[in-house]
Parts: structure tokens; C-alpha cells; sequence
């Protein structure tokens, strides 16, 4: 194995410790982070930079292009998808109060007050509706009334 | 080398061993989406660590799978729960509720 090769691996080593690094800390911030859209943000991590790392790292080190255009492939492929899930998860997080509010320091969506009444269903314990009794009245009549759609 | 090896698996196995523990700890529904998506994001980096230090790339493959298959489930769940959003559920578990 001559010079290049020996710095080429090292590099793509380097790589995928730092990869690795970052799906250690997207654990750590999962089980110590204490809202869903903070656990969101830890573990992001891995999703995109940890997975374009490793990737990078796994074409410098195999030989061959086909290997190569398949570890793109998912690369763009995360990179396509982990916004889209990201977004969905946490319009739904918002919406059944899986967000401590109390931490938030902008809240753009809280305008019309309606949402924040009512019982959405499995809320956290430690984040219930202000006004209990009147959530849960009001939710009630939600469920008499019929759906009209969205 | 092997300790770099070594290294790199052992963050990788800490990393899923954590999010295992959200797996079975969240609080909620969500979480646990959020806990599986991270675990199946590590399992494929993990695939991929493996591929890149053993030289080989019979396992590539796999990832795709594994891929779309993290995209496809966390969408499906959080789908679901935005479909139980839609139709309250009914008011008979209100004490189970306010825990």
C-alpha cells in the first residue's frame, strides 16, 4: 500500500469517527432532551451531516463506481426525505402539545388560542390544556358535533 | 487500526443503545417515531461504517432499503397520529387522561 492509499484511509477513517461521533451524540441528546422537537433536533444529526460523513468515508475507502453512486444515492435520498419526516413529526408534536411551550421563546402558530383548549388525545402529563375541565368540555362537544373535514 | 475499529463501533452501538432506551421510555407516540427513525438512521451508518472498514460493498444495497424504509415508516406513523388528531377520540377515557 503505497503513500496515497495510506492518506486517502486515513482521511475516510477520519470521516467515519466523526460519523459515528455524531449518532453517539444524537443518543445522548434523545434520552436527555425532554420535548419532541428538541429530541428532533438532536437527532437530526446523524440523519443528515452523520450519514453524509460516513458516506464520504465509504466512497473514498471502497473501490468501484457502483458502490460509489449508491452510497450518493442514499445520501441525497436522506437528505431529500429527513426534512419532509422532520416537518411532518413536529406539525403533528405542535399540534397534540407534545412541545413544552413554557421553553419556547418564539411561538408563531399560537395566535388563534382554539388549538391550545382542546384534548387532542395521548398529551404529555407534564404538558396539559390550561383550562382542564373546559378542554375536556370542550372537546366533548367537538366529538358530538359532527366532523366537517380538516 | 483495530482500536480505530473498535472505536467507531462502539460509539455507533452506545449511540443505538441510547435511542433504544427512548424507544421504550418516550413519554409519547412521537418520540418513539423520532427514537425509531434515529435507530434506523444508525443501523444504515453502522452498514455503512462496516462497509467502509472491511472494504466491502455487498452490504450497500442495504442501505437504500433501509433508507426508505425509515422514511416510509416515520411517515406512515406521523400520518396516523395527524388521522387520530382529526377524529377526537371519545370522552370515556378522561380519567385514565387526567393523570
Amino acid at each position: 500500500m503505497n503513500e496515497v492509499d495510506t492518506v486517502r484511509d486515513v482521511v475516510a477513517i477520519v470521516l467515519v469517527l466523526g460519523g459515528a461521533f455524531l449518532c453517539l451524540t444524537a443518543g445522548l441528546g434523545l434520552l436527555r432532551f425532554h420535548d419532541v422537537l428538541t429530541r428532533m433536533h438532536a437527532g437530526t444529526k446523524p440523519q443528515v451531516l452523520g450519514i453524509l460523513l460516513i458516506m464520504i468515508g465509504g466512497a473514498i475507502r471502497l473501490q468501484g463506481w457502483s458502490a460509489t453512486w449508491m452510497l450518493l444515492l442514499v445520501a441525497a435520498f436522506q437528505m431529500l426525505t429527513a426534512p419532509v419526516s422532520a416537518h411532518m413529526i413536529s406539525r403533528v408534536a405542535y399540534r397534540r402539545r407534545h412541545v413544552r411551550r413554557d421553553l419556547l421563546l418564539v411561538d408563531e402558530i399560537r395566535s388563534g388560542e382554539s388549538v391550545d383548549r382542546v384534548y387532542r388525545g395521548d398529551e404529555p402529563a407534564d404538558a396539559p390544556p390550561e383550562q382542564p375541565a373546559a378542554s375536556l368540555q370542550a372537546s366533548r362537544r367537538e366529538d358530538q358535533a359532527p366532523s366537517g373535514g380538516v | 487500526m483495530t482500536a480505530v475499529f473498535w472505536a467507531a463501533y462502539a460509539m455507533l452501538g452506545a449511540g443505538a443503545l441510547l435511542t433504544l432506551v427512548r424507544l421504550a421510555r418516550g413519554p409519547s407516540l412521537l418520540d418513539r417515531v423520532v427514537a425509531t427513525d434515529v435507530l434506523l438512521v444508525i443501523i444504515s451508518a453502522g452498514l455503512a461504517v462496516y462497509a467502509a472498514l472491511a472494504r466491502d460493498p455487498t452490504v450497500v444495497p442495504v442501505l437504500v432499503v433501509v433508507s426508505l424504509l425509515a422514511f416510509v415508516g416515520s411517515v406512515s406513523v406521523a400520518r396516523y397520529i395527524g388521522g387520530m388528531l382529526i377524529h377526537a377520540p371519545a370522552a370515556d377515557d378522561s380519567g385514565e387522561r387526567a393523570r
